[in-house]
């Protein structure tokens, strides 16, 4: 059992590891067994037709309520992940781009990201940014990200546009500086040039200690944040695992071939 | 010479008052205005008229630079003082009853035979007070009233008066805090009366001690183009009940009312208000918000009534409330009258929980689930607080909210 083979030992021990994951949702199966090993530095896509679960997955794993895991693990750099509430898991690193950003009326978002960014320090022990400190690297950021420092001022995702709330979650996660990076369908709903300003700020957050999720409906966030593994997810489970290319052929081939081969 | 002789005149007062008080009691759950609310039930008949206290009176800190006066048990104990701005007047209502303005406006912005406790109010009322800002006077800093209620071992009554009158094309700014500790039963009656162009804010924190009962009746009357805005707080008080009489008697005035208020425990917290519009182009605006939690009781009744007169009338009314547990209620009766057929009205009236999608997202950004809640109640009440235009004020206010928000 604690024979280790040579290739275990080379490669870094894994940021993720789910096995045999099973969840529920209003007592209806959605995860099937998913089985998938995240290692830091690496870059998956989880791909696949609608209803296949892709938020599902994304959700148990940030923690949400309603989901209920029925069997299998999940490990996150080594600790019993599905055990930790949502904000623990956030504290650590684990973070979920939202498909559909909140609307929070009354929010304001540099209160809001204050409050996140302060959490997530106090919980790593380190010191708390005051309000300056904090406005002089939001801004800093926001720039970058070409987030309109008008949008800080602003209740959190209020009136925003599809491109302008997955600006924002960019913005969130360059200011939270997660391990894990969970992007659940960050493409939908964005124009070209607003999927490649926010795809490449998430690849520029690429490093050999992060790894990052990209669940997709679509290819085309894959030509700006390049894969080293992609999954195809159906009916539950993990169908199909290969490479960057496999994206591409789905983008050819579609979904078809995976609908009712699973059932 | 002839003196007017105004002792007779408050006695008239007064005595019509009795008379009707007498009559009518306290009201019932049978009265219409009162079916979600019991005052009987709380013993106030039995409270003891409260006399003017003796010993030093309660340390409270002001919030900004006011004009501020202290009323103890509905007896005046810290004057204004000395430097009053020009053209501003603040006298214990006893020693202005001769003048014309007190004649024409005390007694009927609220008549005594509009509601039985105002009438109760009138009977028994101590030092009233009288606030006057004059033609064309813009008063700065403002006027600050607090009403401390103080009573150890025996519960008692008392019944504070302030008849406010804003000239022609004058404006000022009224704070009343309500404070206190121990068993009392607070009954006010504030007059405010508006004349031309004449503006007022008016910003009330109900933050009575948790076993006192707090009754209060406002009265606004607004000329053409007066200006009437007014933020409420409500966190106090076993029971409360907040009732607003607005009249917009001139063409063009306008009414805003935002209300913010806390329950937890057994708390009973009514706000109740009725605005008749009686000329054209009016309009007046309402919002409530309130977060009860644990047993707590909510009510809101808003009766807007548009006259046959009164066209091109906007009149908007909402209830926003939360609940945070099973065992919370709220009642809520809007009540839109129309007799005039040009005009635009609206009301609403929401009952809900805390938005579990938006929770999620705030603990998802590492937000532990009572700040994020804080977080979202604060949020839901903020809106109300961003109307009270004085920043020591809306800070003070704020600062009252968050803390009952915490658990």
């Amino acid at each position: 059992m604690t024979t280790k083979t040579s290739s275990e030992t080379r490669e870094p021990a894994p940021l993720l590891a789910v096995s045999n994951l099973h969840a529920t949702v209003d007592g209806r199966e959605i995860l099937k067994g998913i089985d998938l090993v995240i290692r830091p530095g690496e870059v998956h896509a989880v791909m696949g037709p609608n209803g296949a679960g892709k938020s599902t997955l994304s959700y148990v794993l940030a923690g949400r309520s309603g989901y209920e895991v029925t069997e299998g693990s999940v490990l996150y750099r080594g600790l019993d992940l599905l055990a930790m509430k949502t904000e623990e898991r956030a504290c650590r690193g684990v973070f979920l781009a939202f498909q559909n950003p909140v609307e929070i009326a009354g929010v304001t978002g540099v209160n809001f990201l204050k409050t996140a960014v302060n959490a997530i320090h106090r919980f790593r022990g380190e010191a708390e940014l005051d309000a300056m400190q904090f406005l002089k690297v939001a801004r800093r950021k926001a720039k970058e990200l070409g987030v309109d420092e008008d949008m800080l001022k602003r209740a959190v995702n209020s009136g925003f546009s599809g491109g302008e709330k997955k600006r924002y979650e960019a913005l969130q996660m360059a200011l939270l500086e997660p391990r894990l990076m969970i992007l659940d369908e960050t493409d939908s709903g964005l124009d070209i040039d607003a999927l490649r300003v926010v795809a490449k700020s998430v690849d520029a957050m690429r490093s050999p200690d992060r790894g990052l999720l990209v669940i997709t409906h679509h290819q085309r966030i894959l030509d700006y944040i390049v894969p080293d593994r992609v999954h195809v997810l159906a009916d539950g489970r993990i169908a199909q695992t290969g490479d960057k290319d496999l994206a591409l052929e789905l983008e050819r081939t579609g979904y078809a071939q995976f609908i009712g081969q699973a059932a | 010479m002839t003196t007017i002789n105004h002792t007779d005149w408050l006695d008239d007062l007064r005595r019509a008052a009795r008379t009707r008080a007498d009559a009518a009691g306290l009201p019932t759950r049978r009265d219409e205005a009162w079916k979600y609310t019991d005052i009987g039930a709380l013993g106030v008949a039995a409270f003891a008229l409260a006399e003017p206290p003796k010993g030093a009176p309660p340390e409270v800190s002001s919030v900004g630079e006011t004009i501020r006066l202290m009323l103890v048990n509905g007896h005046l104990i810290t004057p204004p003082g000395a430097n009053l701005p020009a053209g501003v007047v603040i006298e214990p209502l006893d020693a202005a009853f001769s003048s014309e303005q007190v004649r024409a406006h005390l007694g009927r912005v609220i008549p005594a035979d509009r509601t039985s406790l105002a009438a109760l109010n009138g009977a028994l009322f101590g030092d009233g007070m009288l606030l006057r800002v004059c033609a064309g006077v813009i008063c700065e800093r403002p006027i600050e009233i607090i009403s401390f209620g103080q009573a150890a071992d025996a519960p008692l009554a008392f019944h504070p008066r302030c008849l406010v009158l804003v000239e022609d094309a004058a404006s000022a700014t009224l704070i009343e805090r309500h404070l206190g500790q121990g068993t009392y039963f607070s009954n006010s009656v504030v007059e405010i009366a508006l004349q031309p162009h004449a503006s007022l804010h008016h910003y009330k924190l109900q933050d009575d001690a948790v076993s006192a009962i707090h009754v209060s009746t406002t009265g606004v009357s607004l000329a053409a183009d007066a200006r009437y805005a007014g933020v409420l707080v409500q966190t106090g008080a076993r029971l409360a009940r907040h009732e607003v009489h607005a009249t917009l008697v001139g063409a063009g005035a306008s009414f805003e009312l935002d209300g913010a208020y806390l329950g937890s425990g057994h708390q009973h917290l009514d706000n109740t208000t009725f605005v008749t519009h009686a000329a054209p182009g009016g309009s007046s605006r309402q919002l409530f918000k309130g977060v009860l939690d644990g047993e707590a009781r909510g009510v809101f009744q808003g009766s807007v009534l548009v006259e046959r007169a009164a066209q091109k009338t906007d009149a908007y009314q909402l209830s926003k409330a939360l609940l945070l547990s099973g065992q919370a209620e709220m009642d809520g009766k809007p009540e839109l009258e129309i007799y005039a057929d040009d005009v635009k009205c609206g009301h609403g009236c929401t009952v809900g929980d805390i938005d579990e999608d938006a929770l999620f997202y705030l603990r998802a950004r590492g937000i532990d689930e009572s700040d994020a809640r804080q977080l979202l109640l604060e949020a839901f009440l903020a809106d109300v607080l961003e109307r009270i235009a004085v920043e020591p004020l809306r800070e003070a206010f704020a600062a009252v909210v968050g803390e009952r928000l915490v658990h």
